[in-house]
């Protein structure tokens, strides 16, 4: 019963990082170094989920891809579910031979990849993922989140260039022009999330959450956009014309083989699980929810996120490229910047009610 | 002395010991990802393949990928021309090794039903190493399955293969 009014009071989670955190303190009895390690255990955990969550996701995609299709999907290798198919692609990639193409900028080619994971990796910092659990919960959260992962454009592209091939490079430069065309719905459609809560603190966006109604009820045109503009912002289907490979091979990864390709891999299960945990965290009410503890809400609605973009994957066809930036201008810039006009004009309202 | 013999027996049940070429082999066997590369008829079959009713990602190697560098097995689906042979040998080529092929339908064998003709190539054999042979015009797409599980016994169990060659030559 102790434990349970605990968890009920402050979160499974944040009541094991006090436990550790105080181990910390006896262990070494100095304020500083406790703190150093308890960042490292931070980081370290959430590095932890970002591989987890790319290798159940890739299990999850191909479950999911059959569900819609009416087949069954991996249920050969590893038992009755195929679980172990994610581990035996994932060994086979690491033991594919590395092949580096002749005449590549060889620095800069190696290089792509990883810098890809960094922005990815790093909004991670920002994310409430329980009342208090964050690694990072600066006041200007969205601010810095989408100044770090509008980064994660430049590593397509210098990959897409140091690879000296044509499809590469063509799909680097579509890369560039999609991702930073979303960007600006995405960003306004976020203003009028700001607008009602009054801060740009992740944390603060979820309590004004649980004062007032979920945003995804208060904003739905915001929510809409957002989804789509994260769809487009994480490159998959119905736009990933990064990688539309009847066009252009495989675009900006066509020269990679084995772990580097698997580094963009599991740079777009990052990228799926952060605008899922995001658009949780602004539009589904973040960690509030009746019974269960903060953590759990959250991997549900996170989870749910998830399939509903699993499910965008595999309903709708490949857009072309001029229709995809067609939409982002003349549509969804358009619709964000009315709701924000809205928002104002409601916030305002509500001050003479 | 094994590897085996080493661990406690009180930990028998739970470790699970294995050569470090043996777990690649299992990986290699179990994720073969096709290049998506059809070249007649044939491909159609390779096609249906994938899809519900003969759903081969039940295996796990639905994952077809459309550049070579990420593909680990060519499936020679259809009739292969003197005139499409340079651009398929250096696809095979760009694929990063381990890699396999496989030669589906009559064409891919031996010319098929234009076996006699000027400008194809008769049997695969001739430009590329054949791993497993898939009989018939056009092969069903449950025979493209048992191709795909033959080649992966011949990853897992290499000496097998020849092994089976041996006693075949010993009947003739
Ligand atoms: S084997 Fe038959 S079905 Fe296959 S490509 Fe040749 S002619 Fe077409």
């Amino acid at each position: 019963m102790d434990i349970l009014n605990m968890m009920m009071g402050q979160g499974v989670v944040s009541t094991l990082a006090d436990q550790l955190h105080n181990l910390f303190m006896l262990l070494f009895d100095n304020a500083v170094v406790a703190g150093f390690l308890m960042k490292c255990v931070g980081i370290g955990a959430i590095l932890g989920i970002i591989s987890v969550a790319a290798i159940v996701f890739t299990y999850g995609e191909r479950k999911v891809c059959a569900f819609m299709q009416v087949r069954i999907g991996p249920n050969r290798v590893g038992g009755r579910f195929g679980l172990l198919q994610p581990i035996a692609d994932m060994l086979k990639l690491m033991s594919k031979e590395d092949i580096i193409p002749q005449g590549c900028d060889r620095v800069v080619w190696a290089l792509g990849p990883m810098l890809l994971f960094v922005p990815t990796a790093l909004i991670y910092a920002f994310f409430p993922f329980d009342n208090g659990v964050a690694l990072a919960d600066v006041n200007v959260g969205i601010f810095l989140m989408l100044a770090i992962s509008s980064q994660a454009v430049l590593p397509f592209l210098i990959s897409g260039y140091a690879s000296n091939s044509k499809y590469a490079f063509i799909g680097g430069m579509r890369t560039v022009a999609q991702m930073l065309s979303y960007e600006a719905p995405m960003v306004f459609s976020l203003l009028g999330v700001v607008m009602l809560s009054g801060s740009m603190r992740m944390s603060d966006i979820v309590n004004a959450q649980s004062e007032q109604l979920w945003f995804i009820l208060m904003q739905p045109i915001a929510f809409v956009v957002f989804v789509i503009s994260a769809t487009a912002e994480t490159n998959r289907v119905p736009f990933d014309l990064v990688e539309g490979e009847a066009e252009i091979v495989a675009g900006p990864f066509a020269e990679y083989s084995g772990m580097r390709w698997a580094l963009f891999f599991l740079a777009e299960y990052a990228n799926l699980l952060s605008v899922s945990i995001l658009t949780t965290v602004f539009f589904l009410g973040g960690w509030n929810g009746p019974f269960l503890p903060g953590v759990v809400w959250f991997g549900l609605k996170v989870l749910a996120m998830v399939f509903v973009f699993m499910w965008f994957r595999w309903t709708f066809p490949r857009t072309r490229i001029d229709q995809m930036l067609a939409f982002s201008w003349k549509i969804l810039l358009p619709l964000a910047l009315v709701n924000v006009l809205f928002t104002g004009v409601g916030i305002y309202a509500r001050q003479w009610m | 002395m094994e590897v085996i013999d080493i661990v406690p027996p009180i930990l028998k049940n739970n470790v699970i010991v294995v050569k470090v070429d043996q777990l690649f082999k299992w990986a290699h066997a179990n994720s073969i990802w096709p290049l998506s590369s059809g070249l007649a008829c044939c491909a159609i079959e390779m096609m249906s393949c994938a899809a519900a009713r003969f759903d081969l990602s039940r295996f796990g190697y639905e994952v077809f990928r459309p550049c070579p560098r990420q593909a680990d097995l060519l499936i020679v689906a259809g009739t292969l021309t003197w005139k499409m042979t340079p651009p398929l040998v250096r696809l095979y080529e760009e694929m990063p090794e381990p890699k396999y092929v496989i030669a589906m339908g009559s064409c891919a064998i031996g010319g098929g039903p234009f076996a006699d003709s000027y400008s194809v190539v008769p049997g695969i054999h001739e430009v590329l190493p054949v791993d497993v042979y898939i009989p018939g015009c056009p092969p069903r797409p449950e025979a493209l399955i048992d191709g795909m599980l033959k080649l992966r016994e011949k990853i897992m169990h290499p000496e097998r293969v020849e092994e089976d060659r041996k006693a075949r030559l010993m009947e003739a």
